[in-house]
């Protein structure tokens, strides 16, 4: 970070600064330090806020109760559990972890899928205003989720008091009665759309702006059909785009907790909601730094999903220019 | 999460308007056609009948029929002003450290050290690999005992929360100014730099530092993770597990702060709108 700062201190011309540099080291780093000086407030209170807090996760997820190095956090969470006297002891932390992948995994393709199809109905509109409004609405609705967002879902989607179930069971398409449960996995995914689905079309939009208009009529005047205009062109020109999306819905679904939470009390075996149970006390006593063992896998994969993000979003941009 | 998007669209969409429509000659397009408006027609149906129901459940009488009665008592429920007056408190006083700590720090890098912006843009990044739920995981095990009783410390949290979206407004409010004019006029008129950021950049910054505060406010008022594991009931926490007797007004509620959250964030696009209008 120090170096940045060095390379971008105000100098009047290269050669000068470079010279003034070899002569005098401790002239050069009072320098440094005068230029840096007043991002310092921001630096202390990020390092503060959000690097000793994580400097904590890594080192405590690796520490057993007495303060030694060890993995066993990370193979209580690994383990499969076994079965005593019938019942099926520990591995609830492996369960939740592979609920929770299944769950991001499933709420990044399904909203990914049809939030592209969703964007591309809207930026083939020819309607400036309508455009304009779903722009708008996309924007609003991607911040939508949490404790009011499961609340909304209840008062609709409920089995025995929701507004929506009553209307479809009027017609007698009660979805409860089909296999749905608002309360479950699948409900949650259900759920989890109505903020992924606007999330894509935020993320995709810019990329059919890279779509340009001359390339389609340039592979028509060659004969080519829909079908080959969209396999060699569109797809290849979308493609990064779209998978870049995914990973960044994919993200936003693993570390979601406040919706699942507020939707099933608690009672949905993720990772989020496991690792809120250990906060709030619900841990043996000898695992005291399972959550933090948690809270560093969540990193580890929400990093892959960000580095995946950002290098498939280079790729579009390339389009863009 | 969004707080990354929130700001593409906005820097993008204009894009999309320039775009020149596309013509409905081709034979495929007809076909397109036909999935686009069952497309359309499908996500406003899900979009919209949850949203249309939960009001309908929530501003009913006991008899199922349309009323507004249930606005009425919603003072009435048991700690629904402390948790209003809770938010309220945490809001002002993350707005105000988040606003004194990144006005400065950002009109200064933009000013001096550009190449720093790269350093603070992976701030933008940080929400998505340390999500709140992770974060206070850290916070806990690094908080000393004194802070971690106070609620205060909430709001210390929520500032490191709100600081993507503060960076993105900033960023974009300094981008469109003509920074070093506007400091250099000022400077050689004999002010000083306190002067300069009040009386200067800050009349200059308004649209961008409204839609910074009204962004950190929908974060504090809709902020659930953080408050409820540290034991504070906020108006989120408030709606979980309020003891009222009757579901429709946590219900009610909870449709008014996402009403809330909407109109706000729709001000916030029109008026970016209106500064990106008045540039071009």
């Amino acid at each position: 970070m120090s170096d940045l700062i060095t390379d971008a201190s105000p100098s009047p011309s290269g050669v000068s600064d470079e010279i003034s540099t070899k002569r005098s080291l401790p002239g050069a780093l009072f320098r440094t330090l005068r230029t840096g000086a007043p991002v310092l407030p921001f630096l202390i209170y990020i390092s503060f806020g959000l690097l000793l807090p994580t400097v904590a996760i890594v080192n405590l997820a690796f520490r057993s109760n007495k303060g030694k190095l060890t993995l066993a956090n990370f193979r209580t969470i690994l383990s499969a559990g076994h079965v005593h006297a019938g019942i099926l002891m520990g591995g609830q932390y492996r369960a939740g972890f592979e609920n929770s992948l299944k769950l991001a995994f499933v709420t990044s393709i399904i909203p990914g899928v049809l939030g592209t199809f969703l964007a591309y109905a809207i930026a083939t509109s020819n309607h400036a205003l309508f455009k304009r409004l779903t722009a708008a609405c996309s924007g609003v609705l991607a911040q939508f989720g949490g404790v009011n967002l499961a609340f909304m879902f209840i008062a609709s989607f409920g089995a025995l008091s929701g507004v929506a179930t009553h209307w479809l069971a009027d017609v007698g398409l009660n979805p409860w009665d089909h296999g749905f449960d608002l309360y479950k996995f699948w409900g949650v995914a259900f759920v989890y759309m109505y903020f992924q689905v606007p999330l894509m079309v935020l993320i995709i939009t810019p990329a059919f702006a890279g779509l340009k208009e001359s390339w389609r009529e340039a592979a028509s005047n060659l004969g080519a059909s829909t079908w080959r205009y969209w396999r060699h062109v569109g797809l290849p020109v979308l493609a990064p785009a779209v998978l870049g999306g995914m990973f960044l819905l994919f993200g936003s679904g693993f570390s979601a907790y406040a919706t699942a939470e507020a939707l099933t009390a608690g009672t949905i075996a993720i990772t989020p909601i496991q690792i809120g149970d250990i906060l709030n006390g619900n841990v043996l006593a000898n695992q005291a730094n399972l959550g933090y063992a948690l809270g560093f896998s969540m990193i580890v994969i929400l990093m892959i999903s960000v580095v995946g993000y950002a290098l498939l979003r280079r790729r579009t941009s390339r389009w863009l220019r | 999460m969004a707080s990354l998007e929130l700001g593409y669209v906005m820097e993008h969409d204009v894009n999309m308007e320039d775009r020149p429509e596309l013509q409905p000659a081709q034979s495929w397009f007809r076909r397109v056609h036909w999935g686009r408006g069952i497309v359309l027609w499908v996500a406003a149906a899900y979009f919209i009948i949850p949203f249309y129901a939960a009001m309908q459940f929530s501003l009913a009488n006991d008899n199922g029929q349309f009323s507004l009665h249930p606005l009425t008592e919603i003072g009435a429920q048991p700690g629904f002003f402390s948790a209003l007056w809770l938010s309220t408190e945490l809001a002002f006083v993350t707005m105000v450290i988040v606003i004194v700590l990144m006005v400065p720090t950002m009109i200064y890098v933009h000013l001096r050290i550009p190449r720093f912006r790269r350093v603070m843009e992976v701030i933008t990044i940080l929400p998505i690999v340390i999500p709140p739920i992770v974060l206070i995981v850290g916070v806990d095990g690094v908080t000393p005992f004194w802070l971690k009783s106070s609620q205060w410390l909430l709001a210390l949290i929520y500032v490191v929360l709100a600081m993507p979206y503060v960076y993105r407004s900033l960023d974009a409010g300094l981008g469109a100014l003509d920074l070093k004019t506007l400091v250099e006029a000022a400077r050689s008129l004999g002010s000083g730099w306190v002067s300069i950021i009040v009386r200067v950049l800050v009349p200059n910054l308004r649209s961008a530092l409204m839609s910074a505060s009204v962004l950190t406010l929908a974060l504090v008022f809709g902020e659930f993770t953080i408050a409820n594991l540290d034991g504070w009931q906020t108006i989120p926490v408030w709606i979980y597990d309020a003891p009222t007797i009757d579901p429709r007004i946590n219900t009610l509620v909870a449709m008014l702060a996402l009403f809330g959250t909407a109109v706000v964030l729709m001000i916030i696009v029109a008026f970016d709108r209106k500064s990106h209008s008045r540039r071009s």
